[in-house]
């Protein structure tokens, strides 16, 4: 399969987010593709309040059955939540998994006016409820499970996306 | 014989000690309780990993400052915590401690905190554990006798590292009644495994235990020397039994020589930091100057204390 | 009954002979070695090809923990033990409940084991009332009973005139006195040797010192007294120093060791095992290795057991909390035996340690050899097979020994007590 420039989606992005978004948006990326995609967006936009970072090894709901990540890196969020437009940034949506354990652990720092959702690329394969409120690109067909796609990030901050079969 | 703390994986099955405890797994205990320390910052003090687990508390001896810090971690985790002060006295009426942990078996106990004040009581139970084929049930040591006080030892691993960034390049010195203390055992198990090239341990021969030097540290016997230069000096706690007898004649005599002044901590290195285990004898083991100066670091350690104990509980929950 | 057992190799250290001999049995009696008298028939012959004909073993310390322990073990269960270890002479230290301090207890003792009529039963005397350390038991009397010498067991007496009074009484008689060596401030509260593994494992210590300073006194006071005196369970290197000086000053000392203490050290407790915990406890790895060169070379003069039975519910506690002790009887052969092939021994000299000089410091004259005359106890083993020590095997109702697991050499095929067949290891089963 092609794949898009990782790039040219982010910019796509950013024109899909910007009528939607006021300087007093808030941006939480998730780990760790999330987070690099959370970064070039707020540049893109040109948002004032700092942007916040997810990591939800805590909340997720394998953790029983798959143990503590090894490395949890920690969540910062350095702006009050309470009332704020929140907009979740993840690089990939797959599951839906990831993005209820966001909610859930960003809903323990206040309660937000209203959150949406940002993701580069969905991927299909949803097991619960959710959908994107902005995503540059949407796969015709849904990837099938044993293949891992991600964001990466090279040495000169440059992003693409990868397929990585498992 | 296989280390009883490890699972057949080499991951951390329960957590009974420092000594022999692999410097990779010391290491992600403290990485991991890194983000645990933001927690108590939110709005919600609580993260979902032990939803639905229970945590007891077995105290075969008293320590509500202890017992309360588990409670708080397990706690955060959202674990349901029981807590049991078993005096010793009614286990010795009939009841046996692996009578007592049967029992809480049975009511679907996930974790033990176990504090008992014989050397290697969680030993026991963790063996038994085994024996019985309940390897779903894992055993934290909260202090057992004078052999080990590991959630002790990774809190003040994880503040030094916290205060001075790297192991490689430090002094430590141990202060006081090292014979009778878990603290200090953890302790130097921990700063060697992590590679401090000098602990040196002061205090009067009577309150050292025998060979100590095998395990690793310098042995002083004055303050003067043994303070000399060092990044972290740590104090531990005299027990009031033992301030009069045949250990020591006075604990007026013993502040003279090893207690903690701000002039004793002069010889020391400008930055250095000044750790307890609390709860502190002042006038005893340390001066209210320097407990309360700038160069303490003992409340901070009580803070990271809860993020330690939320780690080594959500890593020992997860497998 | 008469009893033909032949083609064995005999083993009698008493008579030095080691050699393919035949014995003979009748009247529970000893009544020829090599050839058989005149006009003797066997109605039974046992055929020990392959095997070791030895004197009955003699244990110089086995709690058979009656009168008072009974939950613990029974004389039934630990004399099944002993024929199961092929051993055919018990001395029983005084500290049962109630002690063996009184002539009337000692009889009773005594009376029972014999209608068990198996091992023979040989009762150490309390040395002093309830070993309490005031007042003097009445040795004589004890003696009378059937005592073979006096102890204090694992109680020392804190009154050093009362111990010196002891031993001067004793020494009147000739009575020999059986001390252990532990002073009892030195050691107060220790469960471990007092080294680098208490230390780490945060046990309280029994330093070496607490059985030099007890020694000492020991063999100062045996000198001035003149008593008999026999040290127990020797722990440390430095001991054996002490009483080679006090041998050559002219005092008359004997002393054995633990089979255990021949094998482990304190870094057998591992993660506080508690079946290593024992008294006097398991030493450095130095001692041990003196203990054991010093075995060989004569300067200790027997093994036992020091077989101490104990309840599952009293070992499986914390280390310092369990009580102390191995069970033994059935490891006493295996264990010397292993011994000895560390050393390369000749077996003779493996098996003097645990009959003849055993039978010397317990006084026993008409055991612990094979002369013509001679009671007719004998054990036979398979001295190349090994057998792997489990709780199941033994027969002891004691269970806790830190060998468990562990393949021992040497197994008992059979045990006479005065001709009479009492263990015979084809009848049981697969064990």
């Amino acid at each position: 399969m092609q794949l898009p420039e990782a790039e040219q989606l982010i910019g796509a992005l950013a024109e899909l987010m910007r009528p939607h978004v006021s300087p007093d948006t808030c941006l939480v990326g998730i780990h760790t593709g999330g987070v690099w995609l959370a970064e070039r967006l707020h540049a893109l936009l040109g948002l004032s309040q700092p942007l916040g970072s997810i990591d939800v090894s805590f909340y997720r709901d394998d953790y029983s059955a798959k143990g503590l990540h090894p490395q949890p890196q920690g969540s910062k969020i350095p702006f009050d939540v309470e009332g704020t437009h929140i907009v979740i940034v993840d690089d990939v949506l797959y599951t839906g998994r990831t993005t209820r354990a966001a909610l859930n652990e960003l809903f323990d720092y206040g309660r937000p006016s209203h959150v949406d959702l940002a993701v580069l690329v969905d991927r299909g394969g949803r097991e619960l409820p959710i959908s994107a409120s902005f995503c540059a690109l949407t796969l015709p067909e849904p990837l099938p499970a044993g293949q891992n796609l991600q964001l990466e990030r090279d040495d000169s901050g440059a992003l693409t996306l990868r397929l990585i079969h498992a | 014989m296989r280390n009883p703390q490890l699972n057949k994986h080499g991951e951390l099955q329960h957590l009974l000690t420092l000594d022999g405890l692999p410097r990779g797994i010391i290491t992600q205990i403290l990485d991991t309780a890194a983000p645990f320390t933001e927690v108590a910052e939110r709005e919600v003090k609580k993260l979902p990993l032990l939803r639905g687990k229970s945590v007891f508390n077995l105290f075969f001896e008293n320590s509500t400052r202890t017992r309360t810090t588990f409670e708080i971690a397990a706690k955060r985790l959202s674990a349901d915590v029981i807590n049991l002060n078993v005096s010793t006295s009614s286990t010795k009426k009939g009841e046996t401690l692996l009578d007592t942990v049967d029992n809480l078996c049975a009511m679907q106990a996930d974790m033990f905190v176990v504090r008992h004040e014989s050397s290697g009581a969680p030993y026991l139970i963790a063996q038994h554990l085994e024996n019985t084929g309940r390897d779903h049930i894992h055993v934290v040591n909260a202090g057992d006798g004078r052999h080990a006080h590991p959630t002790q030892g990774l809190l003040d691993m994880y503040t030094i590292r916290h205060y001075k960034k790297e192991f490689h390049n430090l002094t430590v010195a141990i202060v006081g009644d090292v014979l009778h203390s878990r603290v200090a055992r953890s302790q130097i198990a921990a700063l060697t495994t992590l590679g401090v090239p000098e602990v040196r341990v002061i205090g009067p021969k009577t309150l050292l235990p025998t060979d100590v030097e095998k395990m690793g540290v310098r042995v002083c016997h004055s303050m003067e020397e043994g303070l000399k230069g060092v990044d972290v000096v740590m104090m531990l706690r005299l027990q009031n039994e033992r301030m009069n007898g045949a250990l020591l004649p006075s604990p007026q005599e013993f502040f003279k020589v090893w207690g903690l002044t701000a002039e004793k901590l002069a010889l020391a290195k400008p930055d250095a930091i000044v750790m307890h285990p609390g709860p502190m004898n002042r006038g005893v083991e340390i001066d209210s100057a320097v407990a309360d100066g700038g160069q303490a670091v003992i409340l901070p350690q009580v803070t990271f204390g809860i993020a330690v104990r939320m780690a080594v509980m959500s890593m020992l929950g997860s497998h | 009954m008469t009893i033909h057992i032949k083609n064995g190799r005999l083993i009698d250290p008493a008579n030095k002979i080691d050699a393919l001999q035949d014995l003979f049995i009748a009247d529970g009696k000893i009544v020829g070695v090599g050839t058989a008298p005149e006009g003797f028939t066997a109605t039974r012959t046992i055929d020990a090809t392959g095997y070791v004909v030895a004197p009955g073993l003699i244990d110089l310390a086995a709690r058979l923990r009656e009168p008072g322990f009974e939950y613990k073990a029974t004389l039934e269960s630990e004399m099944d033990a002993a024929m199961a270890g092929g051993i055919t002479s018990l001395a029983i230290p005084p500290d049962t409940d109630p002690v063996l301090d009184e002539p009337g207890l000692v009889e009773m003792l005594c009376y029972r084991a014999k209608k068990l009529n198996r091992a023979h039963v040989y009762p150490v005397g309390a040395l002093t009332i309830g070993l309490k350390g005031e007042q003097l038991s009445e040795m004589a009397e004890l003696v009378e009973a059937g005592c073979v010498a006096f102890s204090q067991a694992n109680v020392p007496i804190l009154d050093t005139r009362v111990l010196g009074r002891a031993m001067q009484y004793a020494a009147t008689f000739g009575f020999r006195v059986w001390l252990q060596p532990m002073d009892p401030f030195l050691s107060k509260g220790g469960v471990a040797h007092d080294g680098e593994v208490a230390s780490r494992l945060g046990l309280p210590g029994i330093p070496a010192s607490a059985e030099i300073v007890a020694l000492y006194t020991y063999l100062r006071l045996a000198r001035q007294t003149g008593a008999r005196l026999h040290i127990t369970r020797v722990s440390c290197a430095e001991s054996l120093d002490l009483i080679e000086k006090a041998r050559t000053d002219g005092v008359d000392v004997t002393c054995d060791v633990a089979a255990h203490h021949l094998h482990l050290s304190d870094l057998d407790i591992g993660y506080f095992n508690p079946h290593c915990h024992v008294v006097p406890p398991f030493r450095g790895q130095r001692d041990r290795l003196a203990l054991s060169k010093a075995l060989a070379d004569g300067r200790i003069n027997a093994i036992c057991s020091d077989h101490t039975p104990v309840d599952d519910d009293a070992k499986q506690a914390p280390f310092s909390e369990s009580e102390p002790g191995t069970t033994g009887l059935e490891l006493l052969l295996p264990l010397t035996l292993k011994w000895a092939q560390e050393h390369q021994l000749p077996l003779i000299d493996a098996v003097a340690r645990i009959t003849s000089e055993a039978a010397k410091i317990a006084g026993i004259a008409k055991g612990g050899h094979l002369s013509v005359g001679a009671r007719a106890d004998v054990c036979i083993f398979d001295a190349d097979a090994h057998q792997l020590i489990t709780r199941s095997m033994l027969k002891s109702q004691g269970k806790n020994t830190p060998f468990l697991g562990l393949e021992l050499p040497g197994k008992v095929r059979y045990t006479f007590v005065e001709g009479t067949l009492m263990y015979d290891a084809s009848q049981y089963g697969k064990n």
